[in-house]
């Protein structure tokens, strides 16, 4: 049957779908793609907490939290990568590089 | 009267400081009022001085003593040396001549020296003489007289290198200090032994009644070395006198001292300075009379000296350098008298030569005045009766001092011959020496008289158009003084063998009592009126005339005997014309060996002692330098290497930053991952 195991297992290869795509992925639109399914993985693992203990709702209280945070942080995110196009004209995450050193 | 005796000395140290200050200040006064300041002075202090004597002669003998104390100088430990003058008949007498013949000489020097353009300094110089000269005679204690002693030696060196533009004065007066320094050197070491000789019986003085009364505590102790402390005391003393008083081996400066002006010879070179040796030991005959053996060497060094001077001046052509033979001589003579413990008799001819030395002195710097300052007596001849007021005078010094009976050299000398034969057979030797200087004495002083005054006049109209003339009247009124003195001067000492009582001796008698009792004694015990006496009389009286008369065959009219002499003789004129070259032997033995010495000396300061300093200098720098290095190289080196490595680390570190984010996250993950597996392991 499908017990908790499954929906941690799926999880975590969302979670590190996720990550290798923030890692790998040059296009920083692809970057912010990467953390939602960060961020998306982590609720799942909340989500299934929450159906299969006694700890009742809270887990699925707190993963609507998390998607508005998500929300709103990729709102700001995509403001950060239209100021950066405007300056530079490309978003490379590569060559944004205006930190350096 | 005694608390006056402090302005005999000031009045001429005034007189000096006066012309001195203004004329180095380069305040010049009218020669009237310069030469006018100097000669009053003295003359004040001579006032003084007669007033002092004659208050001490109301006194009783044994107490004829005066002494005036100005203030402590000296106190270290238990020795109290204090700034005191001592008036008794010994210094009494050497005032009176000091500040008379000395006033005598200032009025005759400002006439001498009216052309001279340094007639302030001149002045200065000679009352600046005559203060330390009165201090050496006033001292009470021997530091004092010490003061007196360096500074007449000093005045003297000023004075004969007063011209010191041509460069042999200023040799002269450097050779006068540099000899007379000698004889200093010794008198210190002498009166420093004394000293010490003193303080281990207790006694710590150094004034002269201190030494009289503590004197007998000396007898017998003797030095390390074997010689009775006394004798060699005395000896050094005496040593310090042949300097001063120009005797044998020391008198060699004082010919060369004629480079002077002539009133310098006959002050300081005739009458004063000169006669500070034979002072000195009357004022210690204490301790002369405790050591017979220093008596013996006074006399003999004496009697040698008065031959062999007297030797040398028979072929001199200056004038000036026969009378300064003459006066080393006649020194002799008194040291002879002081020699055989006849003190009052070598007094008495120092007081007999300052008038008639002093007096041939001024008459000849008066004939080098008439000749227009040509010294050279082969140049003279005949002024007799061009320079009339001179050659009376001077008559009357020669007359003094061939021994002219009843002048006051015959009066003196004789005294000293006479004492010297009645002290013992050695006595008899010393006697015959002393006569045969005697016979050489009226030899060459007639030969001076004779070239000079007799004659026909050889000088020659060339370049010196003016004929000799007579000196002015201020000049030669001193002269007149003074030859009066010559003649007359010496009977206040006629001995009793003459019909006179010896005043002089009876006054000079509580200072030389002491120990001249023993001589005394034994005069008096040939008894009073010993025939002999007149016999030695008769006898040096016939040389001398003998003397005078060969002297007038050979010079007073034109002769070739002195030619003739000279030739058979070549060998003996030369040795005498130059002196015996004793001025080169102490050249090469003394006085180049000494130059190279110092010159070593200056290379080895230059080259070792500077070098070493150097070295030390040069050392601290090298060490300064490494020190520096250190600090450059290791110190710095370490804060910059830290520097250094920071930044290089840094930049390393830099890298880290790529401005990535991709990066960062990397990182962040990886780190987790660290951190969950570091969990499960541990």
């Amino acid at each position: 049957m499908v017990g908790l195991n499954h929906y941690l297992f799926l999880s975590a290869i969302l979670f590190c779908m996720g990550m290798y795509t923030i890692s790998t992925r040059r296009n920083a639109v692809a970057i912010l793609m990467g953390i939602e399914l960060v961020l998306n993985a982590g609720s799942l693992n909340l989500v299934a907490f929450s159906r299969f203990s006694d700890t009742g709702l809270s887990g699925q209280i707190f993963s609507i939290f998390v998607i508005t945070l998500a929300a709103a942080e990729a709102t700001i995110a995509l403001a950060i990568v239209v100021s950066i196009y405007l300056n530079t004209k490309n978003i490379r995450a590569d060559e944004s590089t205006l930190l350096k050193n | 009267m005694q608390h006056y005796i402090w302005l005999i000395p000031l009045f001429p140290l005034l007189g000096a400081l006066f012309n001195g200050l203004s004329n180095f200040a380069g305040f010049r006064f009218s020669k009237k009022i310069s030469g006018g300041i100097a000669a009053s002075m003295m003359m004040a202090a001579f006032g003084v001085s007669v007033g002092v004597v004659l208050a001490l002669s109301h006194l009783e003998p044994a107490h004829r003593v005066f002494v005036n104390v100005l203030y402590p100088w000296i106190k270290i430990g238990q020795l109290q040396v204090d700034l005191a003058f001592l008036v008794d008949p010994l210094s009494s007498v050497m005032i009176l001549i000091i500040t008379g013949i000395g006033t005598l000489i200032h009025f005759y020097a400002i006439g001498y020296m009216w052309e001279d353009k340094s007639f302030q300094r001149f002045f200065t110089y000679l009352n600046f003489f005559v203060f330390f000269m009165l201090l050496l005679v006033l001292g009470e204690n021997v530091l004092l007289m010490f003061v007196g002693w360096e500074g007449v030696g000093l005045c003297s060196y000023l004075l004969i290198g007063f011209w010191f533009s041509e460069l042999p004065n200023a040799k002269a007066g450097m050779k006068a200090f540099v000899v007379n320094r000698i004889g200093d050197f010794a008198f210190i070491i002498g009166f420093a032994l004394l000293y010490w000789a003193l303080t281990q019986h207790g006694v710590y003085t150094l004034s002269f009644r201190g030494i009289q009364e503590h004197a007998h505590h000396l007898i017998g102790m003797m030095t390390p070395m074997g010689l009775s402390v006394v004798t060699v005391v005395t000896l050094l003393f005496f040593v310090g006198a042949t300097g001063k008083s120009a005797q044998i081996p020391l008198y060699v400066w004082l010919p060369d001292a004629m480079a002077g002006p002539t009133p310098v010879s006959a002050l300081i070179h005739a009458a004063t300075m000169v006669t500070a040796g034979i002072y000195m030991i009357g004022r210690t005959n204490v301790l002369f009379t405790m050591a017979p053996t220093t008596m013996t060497v006074v006399a003999t060094i004496g009697v040698l000296t008065a031959f062999f001077a007297g030797t040398i001046g028979l072929v001199q052509n200056d004038i000036k350098k026969v009378l300064a033979y003459s006066t080393v001589s006649q020194l002799g003579y008194m040291f002879l008298g002081m020699g055989v413990g006849a003190f009052s008799a070598g007094i008495m001819h120092l007081m007999t030569h300052a008038f008639f030395k002093g007096l041939l002195f001024l008459g000849a710097g008066s004939v080098i005045h008439a000749m227009h300052h040509e010294q050279d007596m082969r140049k003279m001849g005949g002024l007799r009766k061009k320079i009339p007021y001179t050659y009376l005078t001077f008559l009357a010094g020669y007359l003094a001092i061939i021994g002219f009976p009843f002048s006051s050299g015959f009066i003196s000398k004789d005294e000293i011959l006479w004492k010297a034969f009645s002290s013992g057979s050695y006595g008899k030797f010393l006697w015959f020496v002393g006569l045969c200087g005697a016979g050489i004495t009226a030899f060459y002083m007639s030969r001076l008289f004779f070239m000079t005054f007799f004659g026909h006049f050889r000088g020659g109209h060339d370049d010196h158009h003016h004929e000799p003339h007579e000196s002015p009247w201020i000049m030669v009124a001193p002269l007149m003084v003074l030859g009066v003195l010559s003649l007359f001067g010496g009977l206040i000492g006629l001995p009793q063998a003459l019909g006179g009582s010896n005043l002089f001796e009876h006054w000079l008698s509580p200072v030389f009592g002491h120990g001249a009792h023993e001589v005394a004694e034994q005069v008096v015990a040939h008894a009073h009126h010993d025939p002999i006496e007149y016999v030695l009389m008769v006898i040096s009286t016939s040389l001398a005339g003998f003397m005078v008369y060969v002297a007038y065959t050979f010079y007073a009219h034109e002769s070739a005997k002195p030619k003739v002499w000279a030739e058979k003789f070549p060998a003996l004129y030369r040795k005498l014309y130059n002196k015996y070259f004793v001025d080169e032997f102490y050249q090469g033995t003394v006085v180049k060996p000494t130059l190279t010495w110092s010159a070593f000396l200056a290379r080895f300061d230059s080259g070792v002692v500077d070098g070493f300093v150097n070295l030390v200098g040069r050392v601290g720098i090298l060490f300064s330098y490494l020190n520096g290095a250190i600090d450059r190289v290791l110190v710095d080196g370490m804060v910059n290497g830290v520097g250094s490595f920071l930044r290089a680390a840094g930049l390393q570190l830099r890298r880290l930053q790529t401005g990535r984010i991709q990066n960062y996250v990397y990182v962040l993950v990886v780190g987790v991952m660290l951190v969950i597996i570091g969990r499960i392991l541990i």
